[in-house]
């Protein structure tokens, strides 16, 4: 057993990571989520708003990452949503788009009385990164930069576009990256010179780098899945309507799968340990 | 954008400038275009290593390049239908730079990505040995934050008080240990960059130049 674990062949840890994957994922294991205090501050920002609220969701993200942050960009929708607040869609990745329209599809299908022009408008995308940001929160520099929205249809034809001129009229930026430009040049070039309110979701690596801007740079920050979950939730606890909506808890559902794995990665560190202390003792490590 | 920062006069600079660079971000997306062709059919011509890989690459960057451009399957926009191009590119179950998007880009992208669990897994194997202190610390804060991270956390330490269990370690070493390294490292570059742009603007670092001094 010993010689086979020392020599173990590396397809033998995909494959159980791949099991690890995908039977909790078939069978559809699920377990409770208690939102942290760290998510309930980002909820309570968009939660507290007016409704009727100006939004910026500012999607910085591709498909690449979609797996880890789709679900809190679809919370964040739907809350936004459920508030009744205004949302203006942008990003500065050309395959962000696509993660855009992801999730006007929610509003489309999940709140057909919100209308195009009247309560959400899809800016697009604008190359520049962050010069970008800088362009937009300069007054009156939005209608110059964005002078059609992603379809090409002037923005002065739209209700709620018609006299917007820059960002610093937005009453919160809600920011979901997967890396740069991403939370960081929000902060850096939106959120913090001029004093807006901002949230941001990353995946797990990026997590860490934003955690020393909370919490007055940044009023919070969703972490990965495990956070998407938290808020989805804090959501259900709030919105009773939506335990009945499978869509709406896509982290909850992503939760099983990690929680195997992760023990599985416990495990194989357990176990390479073990082999490399055995080994030491009887002096055969190089 | 220093002088524009600077010079309350030249604030208006950084605008002019900002349009400038978004132009020009247009123009480098030719460029890209460009180079990537030049690089894959000098690969193939010359029979490289991999050059197959290369056919591919250019195939499919100009399939999607004339069908985006193109935009062949949109329907025409609503409001202008006497227009044939006046459609969203991106339109679901028409457009077919939306079908490339949806099956052929995003599962290869997601699956790149995805890649990284088996790796990471196989690396944790063979790599994350309790070799030291260092090596150890790492081990149980990475134990802590790994478990605390999903709903074992609260299970295995539900019994313990609340701020030792695992979610709430996981949340106090982010909070606390990790802020305060990512805040030292952060403070550390900015001053390393100012003293470094003090130096090149007085002329002290010339390196740059190619100079030893």
């Amino acid at each position: 057993m010993f010689v086979f674990f020392r020599d173990l062949d590396r397809r033998w840890i995909f494959l159980a990571m791949f099991l690890a994957i995908a039977i909790p994922l078939l069978i559809g294991i699920r377990f409770p989520e208690e939102p942290s205090q760290m998510v309930r501050n980002v909820y309570q920002e968009i939660d507290q708003l007016e409704e009727g609220a100006d939004i910026l969701l500012a999607f910085d993200f591709d498909p690449a990452s979609q797996g880890e942050l789709q679900p809190m960009a679809a919370a964040f929708t739907r809350h936004c949503a459920l508030k009744k607040h205004k949302l203006y869609f942008m990003t500065l990745w050309p395959t962000g788009v696509p993660m855009i329209e992801q999730n006007i599809r929610i509003l489309t299908t999940e709140f057909p009385e919100y209308k195009y022009g009247t309560d959400y408008v899809n800016l697009g995308y604008k190359p520049g990164m962050e010069v970008v940001i800088q362009s937009i929160v300069s007054e009156g520099n939005l209608q110059e930069l964005f002078t059609t929205d992603n379809a090409g249809t002037s923005l002065k034809s739209h209700p709620m576009t018609e006299k917007l001129g820059d960002i610093l009229k937005m009453n919160l930026i809600v920011n979901v990256s997967a890396g740069t430009p991403g939370a960081k040049e929000w902060v850096q070039y939106a959120a913090t010179p001029f004093n807006l309110n901002m949230v941001a979701g990353t995946t797990g690596v990026g997590a860490p780098a934003l955690y020393p801007y909370i919490p007055k740079q940044l009023r919070g920050i969703l972490g990965a899945i495990k956070a998407a979950a938290e808020y989805e939730q804090a959501m259900i606890e709030k919105f009773p309507d939506l335990k009945e909506n499978k869509d709406a808890q896509e982290g909850l559902r992503r939760m099983g799968p990690q929680l195997v794995a992760h023990l599985l990665i416990i495990g194989l560190i357990v176990v390479g340990n073990i082999i490399f202390f055995v080994d030491r003792r009887r002096g055969t490590t190089s | 954008m220093i002088v524009s920062y600077f010079v309350p006069p030249a604030q208006s600079w950084k605008d002019d400038f900002a349009i400038w660079f978004e132009i020009l971000a247009a123009f480098a997306f030719v460029l890209g275009a460009g180079n990537l062709l030049k690089m894959h059919l000098q690969k193939v011509s010359s029979r490289q290593a991999g050059w197959g890989f290369s056919v591919i690459t250019i195939v499919a960057f100009l399939v999607t390049l004339v069908v985006g451009l193109g935009k062949v399957g949109v329907n025409p926009n609503a409001a202008f239908p006497e227009y044939a191009w006046s459609g969203n590119k991106m339109e679901p179950g028409s457009s077919w730079f939306w079908y490339i998007f949806e099956y052929v880009y995003l599962p290869l992208a997601a699956t790149m990505f995805a890649l990284l669990a088996f790796f990471i897994a196989s690396a944790a194997f063979r790599a994350f040995r309790a070799k030291n202190i260092e090596a150890i610390l790492l081990l149980g804060t990475a134990f802590i934050v790994l478990i605390g991270r999903t709903y074992a956390g609260i299970i295995l330490t539900d019994w313990l008080p609340e701020p030792l269990r695992f979610d709430r370690l996981t949340e106090f070493i982010m909070d606390v240990f990790n802020s305060a390294g990512n805040r030292a490292i952060m403070i550390g570059i900015s001053l390393g960059i100012v003293s470094l742009s003090l130096k090149i603007l007085m002329g002290v670092d010339r390196s740059y130049l190619g100079s030893e001094e």
